[in-house]
């Protein structure tokens, strides 16, 4: 990485609001070190050089705005979110040539305030994995160790950030899709209360999962991108008609952790946890202690039902969202469908990779005659007793803690033969989209056996991004610097 | 929980997809596995629970019923595989 590559966003911030960098020169790195990366790495879909270079052109003709939080910056966004004019491909053929004519709320309350994009990050096809591989087009290399995954599904701006590429980036988490890839790749990446950021442009998954989330190398560069993205918009019936907090304020006036209830659930640090992400998790709430933190044990009794309920719903919900995919009015068409029933099931077949079109088929199953009461509406029961285990736990802790994975990022391949194994993978980061509450990953160090990042997961009560987030920014103070991805350079 | 490959097949074509058998074949095993790790949820006692289908706290905004423009005919169109400008072309669908 460069000197300016290597920066966090809020450091990059201060340089350019003084004029001791411009908007083109960071843009120009930016892109000097996508193209030293790419090939090997595979992080983006596309990229837009040329826009992004004008973009900078006429953000440094005007001068650095204070109104514009992030004047200048260069960020990369997820291709599940419609960007005006640029494809937006959710890493399927189906959507292979889909060029939106509008922006996703989160992506034009971005550009507003003054951030620049870069380009399009890849991912699992319509989010649906938890590695990356699933891209109908490339798998994203981990930047600390590229014959590992940079997990998923946000994989590709997992590693756009920590490789340098660009200084945040928005992921989208359904089942733990920022956080995991965050974890995997030794970068932050919160995924906000349900309803706080509009899902408007948003390729729908689990349209009652969904949220979009800012990935970057701090709390704090999470907590300014977070601001700008958030609040309340009529366009989305689902997004909260609630006050935003000043999250930067939050994150910047925390100095120490006295005063905070950590609760650590037993079921996030039992068995099939491995001893290098066990240790360093355990160090992270050792110095949380030294903060000032008290910990007290919780327990969140229906953990044990979370996969199967996750899946039963996001899958069931993915069949509905994915009905609309029908080569009729955008998409894929298949060139030999000479009748109805041929345009549906041929250009779905064709166009759907192979996770997609078994989800589909799980969630159509789910929802037929016959099966609606016994999976559905039961995954949707205990969905609220999910919940309420962690309404429960948060009477006595305010925020939790436990390791985002079992386990540092796996080999390509690795698990890409059975699915129920690569599901298995999600099982501390889905039970927080079932509850609709907030969550973040930071990084807590390296694996001693692997030297791979090791990510902890918080999660707070609803609507308190602020109090992780300025949890997180106090507690990475306090733990060893992670160095610089070894895997690219 | 077993899936036989027709029970597969039928579930596909509710879904509008066409699989060759060999697919069939091994998605209605992982399914079958799939589903009998779903069956777990049995051991949850969910007697009285209402089901929470989403996490929303707020209720369904309403706006006035006034017709907004918000996009072009162009813009709407120009995404089509087939358009003649006005319409979306697709193959007959109604056959003779």
């Amino acid at each position: 990485m460069s000197a300016l590559t290597s920066l966090d966003l809020e450091s990059l911030r201060g340089l350019l609001a003084a004029g001791e960098c411009s908007a083109t020169q960071a843009v120009s790195e930016c892109l000097a070190r996508i193209e030293a990366t790419e090939p090997t790495l595979a992080a983006l879909l596309s990229v837009q050089a040329e826009a992004a270079l004008e973009s900078a052109k006429t953000l440094d003709q005007a001068g650095p705005d204070p109104e514009k939080p992030l004047w200048g910056v260069p960020v990369v966004i997820k291709d599940a979110l419609c960007t005006k004019g640029v494809a937006t491909t959710c890493a399927s053929k189906i959507l292979e040539n889909f060029v939106p004519f509008y922006d996703a709320t989160a992506v034009s309350r971005l550009k507003k305030a003054g951030a620049v994009i870069l380009g399009k990050a890849n991912m699992d096809e319509f989010a649906m994995g938890s590695s990356t591989e699933n891209s109908a087009f490339a798998p994203t290399r981990n930047p600390w160790d590229v014959n590992r995954v940079p997990g998923g599904s946000s994989g590709g701006s997992a590693a756009t950030v920590a490789a340098g590429q660009c200084f945040g980036a928005l992921g989208t988490d359904t089942g733990g899709s920022i956080r995991l890839p965050a974890a995997f790749c030794g970068v932050t990446g919160i995924k906000p209360t349900y309803g706080r950021v509009s899902r408007y442009g948003l390729v729908a998954y689990g349209s009652s999962l969904d949220q979009i989330g800012p990935m970057a190398r701090t709390a704090r560069d999470c907590a300014t991108m977070l601001q700008v993205i958030a609040g309340h918009d009529p366009k989305d019936s689902t997004s909260a008609p609630r006050f935003v907090p000043d999250f930067t304020a939050e994150v910047e006036a925390r100095k120490d952790l006295k005063g905070l209830r950590i609760g650590l659930p037993e079921e996030y640090w039992g068995e099939g946890i491995t001893d290098e992400v066990r240790a360093r998790c355990q160090e992270a709430v050792d110095a949380a202690k030294s903060l000032g933190a008290t910990i007290v044990p919780v327990t969140l009794p229906h953990t044990k039902f979370a996969i199967a309920t996750y899946y039963i719903v996001a899958m069931a919900e993915a069949s509905s969202n994915l009905a609309r995919f029908d080569g009729v009015r955008y998409g894929y068409r298949h060139p030999e469908a000479t009748e109805l029933k041929d345009l549906y099931e041929l250009s779905r077949s064709h166009g759907f990779g192979e996770e997609v079109q078994r989800r589909i088929l799980l969630g159509t199953y789910v929802l037929s005659a016959g099966y609606y009461d016994a999976y559905y509406r039961k995954a949707a029961q205990v969905r609220r007793m999910i919940r309420q285990d962690f309404l429960d736990a948060f009477t006595q802790c305010d925020v939790l803690c436990g390791p985002t994975s079992p386990f540092v990022a796996f080999g390509l391949g690795e698990k890409t033969a059975d699915p129920l194994q690569m599901y298995l993978a999600d099982i501390f980061t889905i039970s927080l989209n079932l509850s609709g509450l907030p969550g973040l990953s930071m990084p807590v160090g390296l694996g001693k056996d692997t030297g791979m990042p090791v990510g902890l997961q918080l999660f707070g009560r609803a609507w308190e991004e602020g109090t992780i987030l300025g949890a997180a920014h106090v507690l990475s103070g306090a733990l060893p610097p992670l160095g610089e991805p070894g895997g690219v350079n | 929980m077993k899936l036989s490959p027709q029970e597969a097949g039928k579930v596909a074509t509710l879904a509008r997809l066409r699989l060759p058998e060999e697919t069939l074949e091994r998605f209605a095993a992982q399914i079958g596995d799939i589903l009998t790790y779903m069956e777990t949820l049995n051991a949850c006692d969910t007697s009285g629970v209402e089901p929470l289908y989403g996490p929303v706290e707020h209720g369904t905004p309403l706006r006035m019923d006034v017709a907004v423009k918000t996009c072009t005919r162009q813009e709407i169109l120009a995404n089509a595989p087939e358009s003649d400008g006005r319409f979306f072309i697709v193959p007959k669908i109604v056959s003779g």
